[in-house]
């Protein structure tokens, strides 16, 4: 799946850690999310999605549809 | 960025006291299966009272352990979870299939010695940290 989430973060000039810290998880799994080797589960793509004020396909592109 | 900051480091304040405290139990555990298995050859002998006591503290110690991993990787992310849960399952496996292969060998007399649970702790160690370490690697 792809996502928009490197772009958002640079966006508001925030580090990997600053947005880790905000979500709550590790700067290692910020990095899995932006590079696409881990896919978020449905509330932690919420959360991001309440971040950075937006709707969840806003942020998410499925590639199979 | 403020508001978002403080449950950050609460979340991060948090992850360090679990890691902090889960390492303070593993070494005590650590610590208590070390006097059971010299405690008897070098103090007190054969003395099942000290014995029992020891090898009951060992236990109470080791569930103490138990509970604090279990906090500890409940408070872990997602990835780090699905991190843990694959490498314990390989773990796990391992301890399953190894375990029955090398008591079937000790049974079988295929080996010249008694099969020994500390090299079976040992194998399943160390299936864990290379599993985790791959695993580490892959999502990073």
């Amino acid at each position: 799946m792809k996502n928009r989430l490197k772009v958002l973060r640079a966006e508001r000039d925030w580090t990997q850690a600053d947005l880790a810290n905000a979500l709550d998880v590790s700067r290692q799994t910020v990095n899995a999310l932006e590079t696409g080797k881990y896919d978020p589960s449905l509330p932690l793509a919420f959360k991001i999605a309440r971040l950075f004020s937006m709707q969840i396909e806003d942020i998410f592109e499925d590639e199979e549809a | 960025m403020e508001t978002q900051n403080v449950q950050s480091t609460e979340w991060s304040k948090k992850m360090h006291d679990s890691t902090v405290r889960l390492a303070i139990w593993t070494f005590a555990w650590v610590i208590t299966v070390a006097i059971p298995a010299f405690g008897p050859t070098l103090f007190w002998g054969e003395n099942t009272l000290i014995n029992s006591m020891v090898i009951l503290l060992n236990v109470g110690v080791g569930i103490v352990m138990i509970v604090a991993n279990i906090r500890h990787i409940k408070l872990q992310d997602e990835l780090m979870q699905k991190i843990q849960l694959e490498a314990m399952g390989i773990s796990l496996g391992v301890a399953i299939v190894g375990g029955i292969a090398y008591s079937m060998l000790d049974a079988t007399n295929l080996i010249p010695f008694d099969a020994e649970i500390g090299l079976l702790v040992a194998i399943i160690s160390i299936t864990y940290l290379i599993s985790l370490f791959i695993n580490l690697r892959r999502y990073k």
